[in-house]
C-alpha cells in the first residue's frame, strides 16, 4: 500500500544514526523538562526552539529532536501529577484523581509504570490513526481556496478556548491581541511599513520565538517569584512510597481494555477542532469511570484510573497533529507551538506538505514512532531518577530557565532589541496569565495572523472585491457555522464542564486527607 | 487591576490601534482590500471583546501586594539590563550577576545564591558555546 511505502521512506529518513541521538536526547530531556513543576511541553519545547534553530539543524533532524521533547514532556508531566498531586498542565489534571492516592498507598513505582505503558499505548495508536487519517484530510484540503482557508482559521481561532473554556471573551480578546501583534511590520502585498512608529527593528515584524518565549518561559519565571515562599510542593515528596517499579503482566492484562477504549475517545476527542488533550483525558476518565466503577475504587487509587486518562491524553496529543500537518492549523496550545516549529523552518504545513516535503512528514511519523519507544524503554527503568529531578528547588531552577531563554533568542540574531521584547512580552504574559486570558490565541494570532489575512485578501482579489465570495461555497459556509457553533458552545456548557471537571478533582482529594 | 478596568484599558488599546491602521498610507497601486482593512477588522474584534469583558466581567485576580509588585518590577530592570549589558561585559559576567540575583530573590542565601550564578554561567557556557557551538556575547574578556 502506498501509506506502508512513504512510512518505510520515513524510518529510512529518521533512522540515521545523528536523527536517533538526537531523539534521545530529546526524549530524555523532555521528560525532566516535564517533570519539573511549573514546565510542561509547551514553554518546554518553547524554550529549545531557539536553540534548535541556532544550532543549525536541518529541518527533519529539528523537528524530530523537538517532538521528542514534545512527547517526552507529555511522559514527564504524569511523574508530578502522581508524585505531587500537581499536575504540570491541564489534561494531567485526571491523572492525580487516582495517581496521587495510588502513590499514597506506597504504589507510586506501579502508578508511574502503569501510566508509561497507557501513554505509549495511547500515542502508539493514535499515531497510527495519524499514518491512516491524515492523508485523507489531505484531499479534503485540496478543495479548499482563500475563502475556505479564511474561514478555516477563523474556525480555528473560534474553537481554540475548547469546549472547558470558561470566558469566551478574553479567548477573543487573546486573538485579536495575537492578530494585531502580527499585523506589525512591512505589509507584503502593498510593501507599506504598517505600526512600526518609524522604528526600524519592527519594519521586519515581531519574530513568534520571541514572543512565545517571553509568553510561556519568563512569564513562568516572574509568576514563581510572585509566589516564593508560598510552597510549591518541595517537602512533599517524603510522604509517597515508590514501591515496586515493574507492574504485573496481569496488572497490564487488567488495565488494556480501560487503555484502548481511552485511546479511541482520546484520538477522536484530539481530530476534532477545539477540544484537545483535556477533553480526551476527562472523557477517557468519566467513560472508564462509568464502564469500570462497580466497586467505587475510582478516585481512591484504582489503577485503571491512573491507565485512562494517559491513554487518552496521549491518544489526543497524536489525533491533534492530525488537522496541524494536513490543514496547517493547529487545535491546541502545543500543537501552535510546534506548527511554530514548523514555520521558523519555513515549512508551512497543510495539505501540500505531503507532496513537497514527504521527507519532513513521514520522518517525523517515524520519529514518533521511535521516540514511544524510546521513552518507554527509558521510563521504566529510570522512572526513579526522573522523579529525583523533582527535588530540585524553584530558587535554582527558574534562574536557570530565564538565562535558557536569553541565550535561545540571543542565539538566534545576536540582538539586544530582540531580549528586551522578549521581557517585554514576558511581563504581558504576567498579567495576562493574572487576568485569565489564555495565551495560546496570542501565540495563534502572531503565527497565523499574516496567512489569514493573506488568504483573505487573495480571496477579495479572485472576487473583485465582493465580500459575498467568502461565504460563496457549501464548504466555507459549513466552515463558518463550525466556527460559530464552536464560539458559542462553552458559553452555554463551558463552565459546567469544567465545574465538573474540578469538582472530580475535589471529591477524591477530600476522601484522601 | 479588576475586569472592568482590564476591558477599559482593551478599548483604549482598540481605539488606538484602528486610529493607527486609518493612517497606513495606501500605496497607488494596491488589491481591492488594501492594508488597512484587516487591521481594522482585528481592531473592532478587539472592541467587542473588551466591552464583552466589561459587561460580564470575572471575579477580581489576587493582584501582589505593592511589595512584591516592587520586586517584580525590580526582577524585570534585572532582565533589561542584563539584556543590555550582554555586549557590553560578555555572556558569563552578566549571567553570573542576573542568575544570582534571581536565585537571591527567589529565596536562596546571599552566598549560595552567588554560587549558583557561577554554576548557571559555566554550565551554560560549557554546554550551549564549548560543546554545542552556540554564539555567546562576548566581553572584553572574551567570555
Amino acid at each position: 500500500m502506498d501509506v506502508f511505502s512513504s512510512l518505510a521512506h520515513g524510518f529510512a529518513v529518521a533512522l540515521t544514526f545523528q536523527n536517533i541521538f538526537l531523539a534521545l536526547i530529546g526524549c530524555f530531556l523532555g521528560t525532566i523538562i516535564g517533570a519539573l513543576p511549573g514546565l510542561g511541553p509547551s514553554n518546554g519545547v518553547a524554550i529549545l526552539i531557539p536553540l534548535a534553530f541556532s544550532l543549525g539543524l536541518d529541518a527533519t533532524a529539528a523537528l524530530i529532536l523537538l517532538t521528542s521533547v514534545y512527547y517526552g514532556a507529555m511522559y514527564g508531566g504524569r511523574i508530578s501529577s502522581i508524585l505531587l498531586n500537581i499536575p504540570g498542565d491541564e489534561p494531567a489534571l485526571m491523572t492525580t484523581l487516582d495517581g496521587y492516592p495510588m502513590a499514597r498507598k506506597g504504589q507510586a513505582g506501579e502508578a508511574l509504570s502503569i501510566s508509561g505503558i497507557a501513554s505509549f499505548v495511547g500515542a502508539f495508536f493514535a499515531t497510527w490513526g495519524l499514518v491512516f487519517l491524515a492523508p485523507q484530510l489531505v484531499k479534503v484540503a485540496l478543495l479548499f481556496g482563500p475563502a475556505e482557508y479564511f474561514a478555516l482559521f477563523a474556525l480555528a481561532f473560534a474553537t481554540l478556548g475548547g469546549v472547558s473554556s470558561t470566558n469566551q471573551a478574553k479567548a477573543a480578546f487573546a486573538a485579536a491581541l495575537g492578530l494585531g501583534i502580527a499585523m506589525i511590520g512591512v505589509d507584503g502585498q502593498t510593501g507599506v511599513p504598517r505600526f512600526a512608529f518609524g522604528e526600524v527593528h519592527l519594519y521586519d515584524g515581531i519574530d513568534f520565538l520571541v514572543a512565545i518565549v517571553g509568553l510561556f518561559a519568563l512569564s513562568e519565571v516572574l509568576i514563581f517569584l510572585e509566589h516564593r515562599g508560598d510552597g510549591s510542593g518541595e517537602g512533599k515528596h517524603a510522604q509517597v512510597g515508590m514501591g515496586r517499579i515493574v507492574p504485573s503482566w496481569s496488572m497490564i492484562r487488567f488495565c488494556t481494555p480501560a487503555m484502548l477504549r481511552s485511546t479511541v475517545l482520546g484520538f477522536v476527542a484530539g481530530v476534532l477542532p477545539g477540544a484537545g488533550a483535556s477533553l480526551g483525558s476527562f472523557l477517557a476518565y468519566s467513560t472508564e469511570k462509568a464502564v469500570s466503577d462497580r466497586e467505587g475504587t475510582f478516585g481512591k487509587g484504582d489503577v485503571r484510573g491512573v491507565a485512562a486518562p494517559e491513554a487518552g491524553n496521549n491518544a489526543a496529543a497524536g489525533g491533534a497533529l492530525v488537522p496541524m500537518l494536513a490543514l496547517g492549523v493547529p487545535g491546541s496550545g502545543t500543537t501552535a507551538v510546534l506548527l511554530a516549529v514548523l514555520l521558523s523552518l519555513n515549512i508551512t504545513p497543510g495539505p501540500l506538505l505531503f507532496q513537497q516535503n514527504p521527507d519532513v512528514v513521514w520522518g517525523l511519523i517515524a520519529a514518533l514512532f521511535i521516540g514511544n519507544l524510546m521513552l518507554l524503554a527509558m521510563n521504566i527503568p529510570m522512572v526513579g531518577m526522573f522523579a529525583r529531578v523533582l527535588m530540585i528547588p524553584p530558587r535554582f531552577l527558574m534562574p536557570i530557565v530565564a538565562m535558557v531563554s536569553f541565550v535561545g533568542i540571543y542565539g538566534i540574531s545576536g540582538s539586544t532589541f530582540d531580549l528586551l521584547v522578549m521581557v517585554v512580552f514576558g511581563v504581558l504574559g504576567w498579567g495576562l496569565r493574572k487576568l485569565d486570558v489564555p495565551l495560546v490565541p496570542v501565540i495563534l494570532g502572531i503565527l497565523l495572523g499574516n496567512l489569514m489575512e493573506a488568504n483573505l485578501r487573495r480571496a477579495m482579489t479572485i472576487s473583485d472585491g465582493d465580500w459575498s465570495v467568502l461565504v460563496s461555497s457549501p464548504l466555507a459556509v459549513g466552515l463558518w457555522i463550525v466556527a460559530i457553533v464552536g464560539f458559542v458552545l462553552p458559553i452555554v456548557v463551558g463552565k459546567a464542564l469544567k465545574n465538573r471537571m474540578h469538582m472530580a478533582k475535589e471529591e477524591p482529594g477530600s476522601t484522601v486527607d | 487591576m479588576g475586569d472592568r478596568l482590564f476591558g477599559g484599558i482593551g478599548l483604549a488599546l482598540a481605539a488606538f490601534y484602528v486610529w493607527q491602521a486609518t493612517t497606513i498610507q495606501v500605496s497607488f497601486i494596491s488589491d481591492p482590500v488594501g492594508p488597512k482593512t484587516f487591521p481594522i477588522i482585528i481592531g473592532a474584534l478587539m472592541a467587542l471583546a473588551s466591552l464583552a469583558i466589561i459587561v460580564r466581567p470575572d471575579p477580581r485576580p489576587d493582584w501582589p501586594a505593592a511589595g512584591r509588585l516592587a520586586e517584580l518590577g525590580a526582577a524585570v530592570l534585572v532582565m533589561v539590563a542584563y539584556a543590555y549589558s550582554l555586549p557590553v561585559i560578555g555572556f558569563v559576567p552578566a549571567t553570573v550577576l542576573a542568575a544570582a540575583y534571581l536565585s537571591w530573590r527567589l529565596g536562596t542565601a546571599p552566598i549560595t545564591a552567588l554560587i549558583s550564578g557561577v554554576g548557571t554561567a559555566v554550565g551554560i557556557y560549557v554546554i550551549f558555546h564549548l560543546i554545542l557551538g552556540l554564539t555567546l556575547a562576548e566581553g572584553p574578556l572574551g567570555i
